[in-house]
């Protein structure tokens, strides 16, 4: 790993500043899951590691605007146990599904949605498009866990955010604040992560000096909502692909539908098609699964990963089954 | 340097102590060019620069003062500055969790922490698991389900099985399952694992 400096801001102003020296070379430090890991790989080669921990008003769960303000420091296991987030199911099956005590103790939802790409590619340093010269490694190498939707561009990973698909569903809105001490704006999470053309653009619109401190969830009134990830195994991993619903169901009729997919394009997928398809029907077997169908009929699945259509179709279905309330899981043997 | 001479037992040499002696005198060399910098770093600085700095770790109830550079992960300073080896080096990438501690109760991997990160706080090791007169249930567990075979990974597993008790006392057996995949055996010890941290858990994490 190479050297750094390491800065301790006490307020998000005073995080700013320290960010904005060296001109911008700096990296932001929370749970450190993805941050040390990047380091150690050399992926990123920050002049100064900005720790946010200090900075108490990154830790809160408050009540905002007809919602809830989360700050980004709150670790998976803290946003699980919260009763203010008690009724936002989909963001606790996604803790749920996190099957590491050490993972829910350290990772933050900040670190979370801010997470880079696990793209073998990206990480042995072929950047974000996975590009070697003008070759793309990923089209004619092995792309077992690449994208399926949205994949049509250079870019081909897929968006490592667990919480993004189900916050997204939730109408989440994120505060950036920076690069100057007195900048921030609240932004839909959808519009936060972006598709890049080229290695240097990035996955998400944050510049250099910024950060997200905060995520902004409506009240959940009388929405339901949860989360399906296909997992490979039952120990700590990545889904293969995931989904999340959150529905108003009202006299058996969806009155109001949102699903999001994660994990199977650049960005967190909206399925809009799907969600319209819901309405002003009742959620059953047939209504979910066809809803599922038009989620992944415009799939366009690489070499390696044709399975994935399937498993995104089942997360869909299986997300809306079960924030009506129908599913109630497989059982392990 | 903050080792203490009596935490190793014998003269003899061998690897570790060698490896340990020549980490010790670039750290030496270090602490001079840095000697400035640590006469300001009285007060924690809100930004410390690359080179060597005093950083003070509370391990097991001991504190401990040692020269190290921000880039330092705390499984580093444990093993090669502490002489705390119970906390492995495996993977060194979040994902085994043979490097398992308690940093202020909660399990964490020591491979993601910088060292310097960890100041004020309470770091714990397998190590501590044994002081005093007793053990901790958590090795009674270990032991009474067989729950180790090369043992490599033990001590990461122990760790978890303790931070898990203290998060959920009275889990059940598929909260378990499911809060501990975190950590990987590869002599499969899982089922032996999995019983014991079952009734670590039941006992209340006591």
């Amino acid at each position: 790993m190479r050297n750094f400096e390491y800065a301790r801001p006490d307020t998000e102003a005073e995080a700013l500043e320290f960010l904005a020296d060296h001109q911008g070379q700096t990296a932001v430090l929370a749970g450190g899951t993805d941050l040390m890991n990047l380091l150690r790989a050399d992926l990123v080669q920050p002049k100064r590691v900005v720790d946010l921990k200090p900075i108490s008003s990154l830790r809160e769960i408050t009540a905002m605007d007809g919602g809830v303000k989360i700050g980004a420091l709150v670790t998976l296991t803290e946003l699980a146990r919260d009763p203010m987030l008690a009724d936002y199911r989909s963001l606790i099956d996604v803790v749920d599904g996190v099957r590491a005590v050490q993972v829910q103790s350290a990772g933050t939802i900040g670190g979370d949605l801010c997470h880079l790409p696990n793209c073998w590619y990206f990480r042995n340093g072929y950047g974000l498009l996975g590009i070697d010269g003008a070759e793309s490694l990923v089209s004619e190498g092995d792309n077992r866990y690449h994208a399926i939707l949205g994949n049509q561009g250079p870019a081909k990973f897929v968006n490592a955010s667990r919480f993004a698909p189900s916050a997204i569903a939730w109408n989440a809105k994120v505060r950036i604040i920076g690069p100057a001490p007195d900048q921030a704006e609240w932004v839909p999470l959808e519009y936060f992560y972006i598709t890049p053309k080229t290695n240097g653009q990035g996955n998400t619109i944050l510049k250099p000096g910024q950060l997200v401190s905060h995520v902004w969830l409506p009240d959940p009134g009388v929405l339901t909502s949860a989360t399906y990830e296909v997992l490979q195994m039952q120990g700590l991993d990545w889904p293969l692909a995931s989904a999340s619903a959150t529905l108003d169901i009202e006299n058996g009729l969806v009155r109001e539908a949102r699903i999001v997919m994660g994990h199977v394009a650049p960005v967190p997928w909206v399925a809009q098609e799907a969600a319209r398809f819901l309405l002003g029907n009742p959620v059953n077997d047939d209504t979910a699964g066809r809803a599922a169908d038009m989620a992944v009929a415009r799939a366009t699945p690489l070499s390696m990963n044709e399975y994935k259509v399937q498993l995104a179709r089942t997360a869909v279905k299986r997300a809306v089954l079960k924030a009506a309330g129908q599913w109630e899981g497989v059982n392990l043997p | 340097m903050s080792q203490d001479p009596n935490a190793r037992s014998g003269p003899g040499f061998n690897r570790r102590d060698f490896i340990k002696g020549s980490g010790a005198a670039i750290a030496a060399t270090a602490a001079v060019t840095a000697a400035q910098e640590a006469i300001a770093q009285d007060a924690p600085a809100k930004i410390s620069t690359a080179g060597p700095h005093k950083v003070t770790l509370q391990v097991n109830g001991k504190t401990h003062e040692l020269m190290l550079e921000p880039r330092v992960v705390l499984l580093d300073a444990l093993r090669n500055d502490l002489n705390l080896t119970s906390c492995k080096e495996v993977c060194d990438r979040s994902a085994c969790g043979a490097c398992t501690v308690l940093i202020d109760g909660k399990p964490i991997y020591a491979c993601t922490r910088l060292a310097i990160e960890c100041q004020g706080q309470k770091i714990e090791t397998t190590e501590s698991l044994a002081n005093g007169d007793g053990v901790d249930v958590v090795i009674d567990k270990f032991v009474e389900h067989d729950g180790m075979q090369c043992g490599f990974c033990t001590p990461g597993f122990a760790m978890a099985v303790r931070g898990f008790c203290n998060m959920h006392p009275k889990a059940s057996k598929e909260d378990c399952r499911k809060g501990l995949g975190g950590n990987i055996c590869r002599c499969g010890t899982y089922d032996g694992v999995l019983n014991a941290a079952y009734e670590a858990a039941q006992k209340g994490g006591a």
